[in-house]
């Protein structure tokens, strides 16, 4: 059989535009535009919150009115109106949906043609999903076989009421209110997302995915993912996303939280897809978020994979704090950015347990019009002995009207630790390109061949559906970028 | 922390008062350009002050810290015996500039040799030359966020000034001497002006030294131009005490087919902070950057080495080292840009370092800024360790520990000294560092070349047998 | 008449390397190109198969009954043309694998068939690899990266074998090549070579030539031929030297 078969998805791509691009004529509840405490607090009430997540919220919010939008990523931020933004937009529920049977079939359709099926399939090829529409979660499949494992998986807001003391125990350990400017907001205004508890010593047998989709114009998306391995616990998340095209840029201010307790491990792993504005850069998603995963206890391990083609503007920087003995942290990301999207995204690794180690591996891709920067922190506490970092970030140039750049911070504390950090950047060779065509390969093919191979070795760390995906992503951001 | 706020108000205020009476002082004797960047410079120090921890290029930068609020600005004419520190590498003949606490100390303050070339004092040549003077004074650009600029161009009294007329080549290097014998706790402003007009060729040696362990605070800053098909080498000796705060600032502005090659090499000194700052200007210019810091105790070093390519086919090439001992501290921030349309652009960065001690620290930032495709850029830094195999393995052949350390940490230092084109230099610098591995080389009252001691140090090893 | 060129002149970067160059190969036949360095082999390898950068002022290349001096690199490639190149580049992170299925897919589809399937294609690539001695492993690993010289050239010649060409141009195959591999290089071109295709070997030495026996041997020189004759035109070469090319120019 076919030893790769991610090998020939190039050729099947032939849709050139954003494929996800359709509004769901699904029915929505919005709330008033803008924000302010009753707005908040109407968020809280729809949700039938407790009375301390409420106060919770209202802290970050009044933790957010004396910030400021962060100003010092290599990007060119057009002003943001945080009054013109619909806070909350829920599919509209006629009553409690106890089976997929009852969930709106044009809403099950969007999921369809995301290439999300929340049917049969998945169970077959072992995925479960829980997808969010306009910052509600819509339906996790798999309750029952993940509830023989004890593993929690469902919407944030099912979380708050069934599990509370969970919640309650790991919400804002990881990213508290006072992180930043779009943590602060997140917190105040978030309005569903995923949580997910992995016991001790379970290893989850399938991968837990969430699919985020906004649909509604003017609205801002802002979910919440937490994520918990418990003592020895192992789990894979995926998470992907897509919006509509609208001419109109709107914001998406998430947060990740992942906590991985002693001997415990986390994959996390994103292709982020949203809308990226048109080829003269109208509209598109601003991604604004905040990852960031402990390995609190020792031997544990987070990685994170990311494939970032989408959003007008990209500000991310998943995050591992590697705080127990002998804990692991990886970033292995590839971002590519076109026409006029902007992203700026990277990693840090702070290195507080002894023995700790990390690897980024980064690929940026620019072509068009774009600017894409990497930039991470690698630092390594006085007490941190005997760790050991290694990073790569490369770019790679297509066109010469795009910006490709490389921010890293390197810092070590003590004389055990080793911390290598190396960049090439280029564009593809023209010898490439005509080794390509001799052997009959036109152009465009040529430059998705070999962009694949550039970011092969961080597209060979995602899960098989999303690595076929992500190939396709890839070819698809660039077509038509290269002349 | 608010404590330590006021010291750069209070030193602001100083300055803003000195350099308006400085300003009326000096109406007769300064050109206009001087006068108007004078001007132009407190105006926007009043307005920006001294750089604060927050600004990304000042963010680990220890220096804002230590400043103090008492640094006598002025000092009267110098009057130092220059015989005092007469300096002599053995077969190494050069035209020396000598300069006391930032004033030229030479009998004959600027002179023109045979070929043309001017050598001396810049106050002396803004009032012999100011047409030359004015051509290339403040014509360099600088960064924005760097408050010490604007002190230097609206208080400096002297400096060097060396001109190499159009296709004249520079028979002997020049040295520059540069002591300071800091009693009064001095701030101590050199405005310095290099200029090779088109196909000249020009080597410097400019050494920094302090003659005794009080503090003060150095504000020197070279505006260089080389101009078509020129070439310039310099090579920068810093030896400073432990309390002393030096800030050495060079922009570099390079015109089609020039060359530069700059070697920094900082062996002593409290807080030292270098700004290189290089445009690539014309196409073809090439510019090589090489640091070495050999710091220790609770030193300080900063090198923000900003290179920008702002035209195509141009190469740059920076590569810093350093160890780092006891409580030392490093700061390397690497910026290379490529403009737009720089295409053909060769440009490569690395630094690393040797942390030797648990309480040593090194905050490296090698970043890389590219706007146009056909370009080669890479960048690379690391921090680690001697390696313990190599070590292992000289042991094993019967060297001592102590040794095996010296060797390495040598290997790893002449990298950087095995760039120095200058024979008899590379000898006296190699000897230098070894000395200064050894602890051997502290800061000292003489000069950095060590001219009582010209016998060659040697480890007890041979070096060419490793 | 599958293959022909006319007076063809090329140059690079204004400077003309080829100066009136003229050639015709019938199916069937395997033509040698001999000559000292840098006297344009390398360009007219280059001019035949569409390399950017290289300018046509004048003359025409006939093949298969059309000019083709106007058709890309990857359409004269589709159309049967094959180089095997004196430096194969690396393409890091693509197996030859996907490479491969790649380029053969692209050429059925310019011959407008559906895609091979993965069974077919496997089967080819057992067979082919076989031909050139190349064991399995070398088939996962990234286009010529890390390959040595050796492995490089055989598998161009290899990847000859799947595309199954009508004009195959061997730039320069023979060079960092030790015996063995010299010997299997050969074999696969002779085994690939029938009354429907033809080969032009351009080389160095002679030494290639007791392996690949030509029907043709031309002396190239300045940008032209000089000389041409049956293969014992390549052993007086090698016995005279290219000192004696020179001597033909007169």
């Amino acid at each position: 059989m076919d030893s790769n078969p991610k090998g020939n998805i190039i050729e099947e791509v032939t849709n050139k535009d954003y494929e996800f691009g359709f509004v769901t004529d699904i029915e929505t509840e919005f709330i008033p535009k803008g924000l302010n405490e009753d707005i908040v607090r109407l968020i809280s009430k729809k949700k039938g919150e407790p009375e301390w997540l409420l106060e919770f919220r209202l802290k970050a919010y009044r933790h957010w009115l004396t910030l400021k939008q962060p100003d010092w990523a290599h990007l060119d931020i057009p002003h943001i109106d945080y009054q013109d933004i619909i806070y909350y937009a829920a599919p509209k529920k006629r009553k409690e949906l106890q089976s997929l049977d009852e969930v709106d079939p044009e809403l099950l359709d969007t999921f369809n043609k995301l290439g999300i099926s929340l049917d049969e399939q998945k169970r077959l090829s072992g995925v479960a999903v829980d997808a969010v529409m306009d910052s509600t979660s819509v339906k996790t499949t798999f309750q029952d076989t993940l509830t023989k494992y004890g593993i929690i998986f469902m919407s944030f807001n099912e979380a708050v009421k069934q599990h509370p003391e969970l919640v309650k125990k790991y919400l804002g350990t990881v990213v508290p209110h006072t992180d930043n400017f779009f943590a602060a907001l997140n917190s105040a205004v978030f309005s569903d997302g995923s949580f997910c508890y992995i016991p001790k010593g379970v290893r989850c047998p399938i991968e837990l995915s969430t699919y985020f989709r906004i649909n509604a114009a003017n609205t801002g998306q802002f979910e919440r993912t937490l994520i918990v391995a418990d003592e020895g616990a192992y789990v894979s998340y995926m998470e992907g996303c897509t919006a509509p095209q609208r001419d109109e840029n709107q914001l998406h201010a998430a947060i990740v939280e992942i906590i991985a307790e002693t001997d415990a491990e986390v994959k996390y792993s994103t292709v982020q897809n949203w809308y990226p504005g048109d080829k003269d850069g109208k509209g598109g998603i601003f991604n604004f978020v905040t990852k960031r995963g402990i390995c609190r206890g020792d031997r544990s391990k987070i990685s994170w994979t990311q494939v970032e083609t989408g959003s007008a503007i990209t500000w991310k920087y998943p995050s591992c704090i590697l705080k127990g003995d002998n804990s692991i942290g990886e970033f292995y990301s590839v971002a590519v950015t076109n026409n006029h999207q902007q992203a700026d995204t990277g990693t840090k690794m702070i290195h507080i347990g002894k023995n700790s180690r990390s690897t980024i591996i980064s690929k940026g891709i620019s072509a068009g019009y774009s600017q894409n920067s990497y930039r991470g922190l690698v630092r390594i506490a006085p007490d941190a002995t005997n760790c050991r970092n290694f990073s790569q970030c490369d770019s790679l140039l297509l066109g010469d009207k795009c910006g490709a750049h490389t921010f890293p911070y390197v810092q070590c504390g003590n004389d055990s630790s080793i911390l290598e950090h190396e960049a090439t950047t280029s564009k593809i060779s023209e010898d490439q390109l005509f080794y390509c065509n001799q052997r009959g390969i036109g152009r465009e093919k040529a430059i998705g061949l070999i962009v694949n191979g550039y970011a092969k070795d961080v597209l060979n760390k995602l899960p098989m559906e999303f690595a076929v995906e992500a190939q396709k992503l890839l070819s698809i951001t660039l077509e038509g970028s290269v002349g | 922390m608010d404590n330590t706020d006021n010291i750069p108000e209070t030193l602001k205020r100083r300055i803003l008062d000195y350099g308006d009476e400085l300003l009326k002082r000096k109406a007769g004797e300064d050109t206009a350009k001087v006068t108007t960047l004078r001007n132009e410079a407190l105006e926007h120090f009043s307005q920006n002050g001294f750089p604060t921890r927050k600004m990304e290029r000042w963010r680990n930068s220890k220096i804002i810290d230590n400043l103090s609020e008492s640094y006598q600005l002025y000092e009267e004419q110098p009057s130092h015996d220059r015989k005092d520190f007469c300096c002599v590498i053995q077969d190494f003949d050069t035209e020396v500039i000598t300069m006391y606490n930032g004033r030229l100390a030479d009998d004959n303050i600027l002179r023109t040799l045979d070929n043309g070339i001017i050598i001396g004092s810049s106050r002396a040549a803004m009032i012999q030359h100011p047409d030359l003077f004015d051509k290339y004074f403040g014509s360099c650009r600088t960064d924005e966020d760097n408050g010490f600029y604007d002190i230097n161009t609206a208080l400096w009294q002297d400096g060097f000034f060396i001109f190499v007329p159009a296709n004249v080549t520079a028979e002997k290097p020049v040295q520059i001497i540069k002591l300071i014998d800091n009693v009064n706790n001095p701030l101590i402003q050199t405005r310095n002006l290099i200029i090779l007009e088109e196909n000249s060729n020009l080597c410097i040696v400019d050494c920094d030294d302090t003659m005794s362990n009080n503090a003060s605070l150095v504000n020197s800053f070279t505006e260089t131009v080389i101009g078509e098909n020129a070439h310039l080498e310099t090579y920068k000796l810093q030896n400073l005490n432990n309390e002393t705060v030096f800030i050495n600032s060079n922009t570099t502005k390079q015109l089609k087919d020039s060359s530069l090659m700059s070697c920094i090499i900082s062996f002593n000194g409290g807080m030292i902070r270098n700004n290189v700052h290089v445009d690539l200007d014309g196409q073809g210019a090439d510019t090589q950057v090489y640091g070495l810091y050999l710091m220790d105790k609770k030193q300080h070093i900063d090198n923000q080495i900003r290179v920008n390519h702002n035209v195509s086919d141009c190469n740059s090439n920076e590569r810093f080292k350093g160890i780092l001992d006891d409580e030392a501290t490093a700061v390397f921030n690497g910026h290379v840009y490529v403009a737009p349309d720089a295409q053909h652009t060769n440009a490569y960065q690395n630094n690393s370092n040797i942390i030797l001690t648990s309480s040593a620290k090194v905050n490296t930032m090698p970043f890389l800024e590219i706007y146009a495709d056909d370009v080669k850029c890479s960048h690379g830094s690391t921090i680690g360790q001697l390696d313990e195999e190599a070590m292992f393995y000289m042991r094993q052949r019967g060297i001592s520990k102590a040794n095996a350390r010296m060797l390495l940490m040598y290997a790893f230092a002449a990298e950087i000294s095995n760039n120095i084109k200058i024979d008899k230099l590379q000898e006296r610098i190699d000897d230098m560092i070894k000395r200064r591995l050894k602890g051997e080389l502290s800061s000292c009252d003489t000069c950095v070349f060590h001219c009582n001691t010209p016998k060659e140090y040697n480890f007890e090893i041979d070096l060419s047998k490793i | 008449m599958l293959f022909s060129i006319k007076n063809l002149h090329v140059s690079i970067g204004g400077k003309e390397i080829l100066k009136g160059f003229n050639l015709d190969v019938n199916a069937g036949e395997i033509h040698a190109i001999m000559g000292p360095n840098g006297t344009g082999k390398s360009t007219l390898a280059a001019a035949i198969t569409g390399r950017e950068g290289y300018e046509i002022t004048e003359g025409e290349i006939w093949y298969k009954g059309k000019n083709i001096i106007d058709m890309s690199a990857e359409e004269r490639a589709n159309e049967g043309i094959f180089l095997s190149f004196q430096y194969p580049v690396e393409i890091p992170g693509v197996s030859i694998q996907n490479f491969m299925r790649t380029a053969i897919n692209a050429k059925r589809e310019y011959q407008g068939l559906p895609p091979v399937s993965m069974v077919d294609f496997l089967k080819t690539m057992k067979e082919k690899q076989a031909m050139v001695e190349i064991t399995d492993k070398l088939q996962n690993r990234f286009v010529n990266v890390g390959f040595s010289g050796g492995e490089k050239k055989k598998n161009e010649i290899f990847q000859m074998a799947m595309l199954e060409p009508q004009l195959a141009i061997l730039d320069e195959t023979d060079s960092g090549l030790d015996i063995d591999a010299l010997r299997i290089v050969a074999n696969g071109v002779n085994q690939l070579h029938t009354n429907d295709n033809a080969f032009i070997v351009i080389t160095h030495y002679q030494r290639l030539l007791d392996y690949i026996v030509p029907d043709f041997v031309h002396v190239m020189y300045d940008g032209r031929i000089v000389k041409s004759g049956d293969k014992n035109l390549a052993l007086e070469l090698e016995a005279k030297g290219y000192e004696w090319v020179k001597g033909l120019m007169g």
